[in-house]
């Protein structure tokens, strides 16, 4: 194989991170927001109030300003892969590449046919298949969303395939161990409902806002009603399938879990931290207290990990230099096999390239034994396989805090609706009005813990990031992530400034 | 029965459907075309909102169809995908961006507070038409031309060129290609626009429209020409049986006599982009376009079929004879391909929709009215 440029790769990384956080600034209030349209506009035909007409009308400005950019942030995802990430492309694309084109199949022709109905058909088609049209928008959204995660939770937990050694890729081999693997379930179900967190908010910290200024006052409260129940419903599924997410992580993914919780020496009934400052001093494999200050609550994370007060969670120490008792392997000794494996392969298609079946059964037959190891020979060091640590920490921690506070918020919000307190509770409607912003950083950390707690690894013990990289000048790369920042900035403040003006105006009178 | 198709029929079904859906795409740029109609045949706000507002109901298909595109080619031929985006970095990235700018500028435009004003964004739409129309003519010409690539033992790809892709753009059958491509664009947005608009009111858009019609048409003709000449005589890439691929004496020429049916389609084809224009030119019809759509189908559809069949390597090297791309080398296994082939069975359901609401939405063309709404683009 070709020479690794670390530059080139850091760029790659550095611009789908980039672009990535930048479509997710998106995303989620466009999957939250389509069905509090739909909900909305589900009232108005129901009762055929013009009120709740208006206010349909209203939102769905917002989310047609919010969609166009959510869909300029995504083309260049769809395309990403290739141009940075060919490496990767060539060796997973048998599996990776059937998700997102199945996407584009089901979900994306859905979004853009009945989107123009949802906006320009008011006056042209029916009410009923109107509503239709709306409730489609929502339900393509969001399958648009459940094929990306197929394909991302298959990079965190890569099932259903097998190494063809004669072109040096993986291919598939069932297609339904990719789609109901139980991390794909959990991260679809995670991330929709937490979307539906983020879109309630988005309505609410605006009608907040509203109510505030004593503008749209009839507005304001009815939109908080429906946004109210939504977001409370969704927050409690939120906490669920997050918890499902860890429980997962726990099993397939213990190093991310690791980092994540701060756990340097895994315990039989181990503590989760719920409050603590990590010390910036610690290393792996020394004996420093990897916290400068923690509370702690007893056996919680071996209950969150594996559902059992007692059960052994491995940290950061067991899974980097092994533990016989756990019967964990060292990584060191994973990347001796890895190596072999590499070594193995190389001579597999030597062997092939001359002819010499002898050679080439008994390199395969080599290659067999250590194949599960590969990617590690990729590693240089056992601490390489280490992702970083405080950041995957206080993301984690901060949505935690925060999709707990969120359900409480809602049960307030909902109690003042249903006594008509709402505009006269100005410290409640002061936390309306913030809680966008708070479940907004939620959802980009989610990323984050999710993502850099995977690093090093491009497919989780399979393919390291640096091996997915396109074979390509780094200045190359450089220079699209500067058009990419500098573009996405431009579009994002023009966003900004037309969403907020539009708040501003308020909902047209009919 | 899907369950039962050797790999060699699915690789011919994918790559038909790849081009189909291709060939869609290029029909669909009569969106591209209209957005470098704009400044040419609406004089006033009035009329440019009607164009707009026109397009702004179909942008979003074109896109997605592209999309689609990228995403069909990925997981059927990934060793395409992977060489080609990753190789050819320059041009992807460039017509990225076309299409990046273009999906903000129709809900952007007229909004106010829009940061960078109106203007900015209709060049941001001619941009689209313009630029990211001749560059995907361009990397469409490399399928016959070629590209400068070399593939490694583990199939990682080597740009050999420092332009990386971009070189496509100064052969003169590639920039050709693509000329052509806008001004067929062009011609096919005067159709559509001619078809959509309901020009009570403004009758000297309507005049301007269909002049310009004929007026692109009449540019695009050299460019095809050159096209199909070139296409006729030169030397083409081959896989002969033995696997390897050498440079062979009129090879496209062969593929279309040897492939009679893509012949005609490409004759057909050509027919009915004709009779579009004539009946959107030189009468009062308002059909034209779908004699112009069905032709663009089929003359792109001859087009992909003369690259990817009867022996032909459908991404081939310049660099590296060898490392030239087949449809039966550059696809993915015989697994994926069954499974998405059953997946490709909702494909009519998807058109069905489409068509449906396609013409529920324009069964009253687009009028005054339509632009006075604040929801207007
Ligand atoms: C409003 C946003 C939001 C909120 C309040 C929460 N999450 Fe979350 N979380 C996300 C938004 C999010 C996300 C953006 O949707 C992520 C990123 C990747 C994913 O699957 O979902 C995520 C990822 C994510 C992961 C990593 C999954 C993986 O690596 O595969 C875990 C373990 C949790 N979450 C757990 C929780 C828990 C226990 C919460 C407590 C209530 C919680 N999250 C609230
Ligand atoms: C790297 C991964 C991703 C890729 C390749 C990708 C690709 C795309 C593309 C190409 C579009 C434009 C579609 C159109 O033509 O209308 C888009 C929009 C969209 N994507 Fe992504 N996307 C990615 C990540 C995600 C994730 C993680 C989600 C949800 C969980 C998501 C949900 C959506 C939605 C709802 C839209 C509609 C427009 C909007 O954002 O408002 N995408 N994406
Ligand atoms: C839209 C939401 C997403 C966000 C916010 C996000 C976030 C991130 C971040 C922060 C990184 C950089 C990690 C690092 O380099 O330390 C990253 C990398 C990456 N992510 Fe995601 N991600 C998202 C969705 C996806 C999806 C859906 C996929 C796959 C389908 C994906 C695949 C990758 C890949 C291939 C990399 C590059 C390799 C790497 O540096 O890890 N991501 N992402």
């Amino acid at each position: 194989m070709g020479e690794i440029d670390l530059a080139t790769v850091n760029w790659a990384r550095a611009q789908f991170t980039l672009t990535a956080m930048y479509h997710w600034l998106f995303v989620p209030i466009t999957l939250g927001l389509s069905f509090l349209c739909a909900f909305y506009e589900t009232i108005y035909v129901r009762t055929g109030d013009q009120a709740w007409k208006r206010l349909t009308k209203f939102w769905m400005t917002l989310f047609g300003i919010n969609f166009a950019i959510g869909v300029a942030t995504g083309i260049i995802m769809e395309f990403e892969f290739g141009t940075n990430w060919s490496n990767y492309s060539w060796m997973v694309g048998d599996i990776f590449g059937a998700p997102l084109a199945i996407e584009g199949i089901f979900a994306f022709f859905l979004e853009a046919t009945f989107f123009a109905v949802m906006f320009f058909g008011w006056e042209r088609t029916s009410k009923g298949f109107h509503l239709f049209s709306t409730w489609m928008v929502a339900i393509g959204s969001n399958l648009s969303a459940l094929w990306i995660l197929v394909a991302n939770g298959w990079m965190q937990y890569p099932v259903g395939m097998a190494f063809n050694p004669d072109n040096a890729r993986f291919e598939m081999q069932n297609i339904w161990e990719v789609v109901l693997s139980p991390v794909a379930v959990a991260k679809f179900t995670h991330t929709t409902t937490s979307s539906f967190v983020v879109g309630s908010c988005f309505v609410i910290t605006i009608s907040c806002y509203y109510l505030l200024k004593r503008r749209h006052v009839d507005m304001a409260k009815k939109s908080i009603a429906v946004a109210a129940v939504f977001g409370l419903l969704s927050s409690f599924a939120t906490a669920v399938t997050g918890d499902e997410s860890a429980y997962a992580n726990g099993h397939f993914q213990p190093m991310k879990m690791a980092a994540y919780e701060g756990l340097y020496q895994g315990a039989k009934g181990a503590d989760i931290v719920a409050f603590g400052i990590l010390n910036g001093d610690k290393e792996v494999g020394d004996d420093k207290d990897p916290f400068t200050f923690e509370l702690s609550i007893p056996k919680g994370l071996s209950l969150l990990a594996k559902r059992d007060l007692n059960a052994f969670v491995p940290g950061i120490n067991d899974l980097v230099y092994g533990n016989e008792a756990e019967n964990i392997e060292s990584i060191g000794d994973k990347i001796t096999k890895g190596k072999a494996a590499i070594t193995d392969l190389k001579l597999y298609k030597e062997a092939s390239a001359n002819g010499d079946e002898a050679a080439k059964s008994a390199a395969l037959a080599r290659f067999n034994e250590n194949q599960a190891y590969m990617g590690f020979g990729h590693l240089n060091s056992p601490e390489e396989a280490v992702p970083p640590v405080a950041s995957t920490y206080y993301s984690f921690h901060y949505m935690v805090y925060v999709g707990s506070a969120v359900i409480l918020l809602f049960l307030l919000f909902l109690r003042a609706t249903l006594k008509d307190t709402l505009a006269d509770q100005k410290w409640l409607l002061g936390l309306g009005v913030l809680s966008f912003f708070a479940v907004y950083l939620a959802s980009e950390f989610g990323w984050v813990v999710a993502e850099v707690g995977r690093q090093p690894w491009a497919i989780q013990d399979m393919l390291p990031v640096k091996m997915a990289s396109t074979n390509i000048a780094a200045t190359s790369v450089a220079t699209t992530f500067f058009i990419f920042l500098v573009l996405f900035t431009i579009l994002a403040i023009a966003e900004l400034k037309i969403m907020l003006k539009q708040i501003n105006i308020g909902p047209e009178d009919e | 029965m899907i369950g039962k198709l050797d790999i060699t029929t699915l690789q011919q079904i994918w790559w038909i459907l790849c081009s189909i859906v291709g060939s869609l795409f290029l029909f669909l740029t009569f969106v591209q075309g209209g957005q470098t109609l704009l400044w040419q045949v609406a004089k006033d706000d009035r009329e440019k909102a009607l164009v707009i507002n026109s397009l702004g109901r179909k942008w979003e298909l074109t896109f997605t169809t592209l999309v689609l595109f990228g995403g069909a080619l990925f997981a059927a031929f990934p060793k395409f995908y992977a060489t080609s985006f990753g190789g050819a970095y320059w041009v992807w990235m460039l017509i990225l961006f076309t299409f990046i700018v273009q999906a903000v500028s129709y809900e952007y435009r007229k909004k106010p507070g829009n940061l960078l004003g109106e203007k900015v964004y209709e060049l941001f739409l001619f941009i689209n038409g313009s630029v990211g129309i001749l560059l995907i003519g361009a990397a469409i010409g490399t399928f016959f031309t070629g590209s400068n690539f070399t593939l490694s033992g583990f199939n990682q790809v080597t740009w050999t060129h420092p332009l990386r892709g971009l070189e496509a753009a100064f052969s003169l059958f590639n920039l050709a290609m693509g000329i052509f491509l806008v001004f067929n664009a062009r011609t096919l947005g005067a159709m559509y626009l001619v078809n959509n608009i309901d020009f009570t009111g403004v009758p000297e858009l309507e005049a301007r429209m269909r002049k310009s019609c004929m007026q692109s048409f009449l540019i695009s003709l050299p460019f095809l020409l050159y096209v199909l000449v070139s296409l006729l005589i030169m030397d083409g890439f081959g896989t002969g049986a033995d696997g390897v691929v050498t440079m062979v004496a009129k090879k496209y020429l062969g593929n279309l006599l040897g492939m009679p049916v893509v012949l005609g389609m490409l004759v057909v084809g050509l027919f009915l982009v004709l009779i579009g224009v004539t009946r959107t030119a030189l009468g009062t019809g308002t059909t034209g376009i779908w004699f112009g759509g069905l032709g663009t189908v089929l003359v792109g559809l001859a087009v992909l079929f003369t690259a990817g069949f009867n022996d032909t390597p459908f991404y081939p090297s310049k660099a590296d004879l060898q490392s030239s791309l087949t449809i039966y080398n550059a696809s993915s296994s015989h697994y994926t391909l069954t499974a998405m082939t059953y997946v490709a069975l909702f494909i009519p359901a998807v058109l069905a929709y489409i068509a449906y609401v396609w013409r529920q939405m324009d069964l009253k063309k687009i009028n005054m009215d339509d632009i006075s709404d604040r929801k207007a683009y």
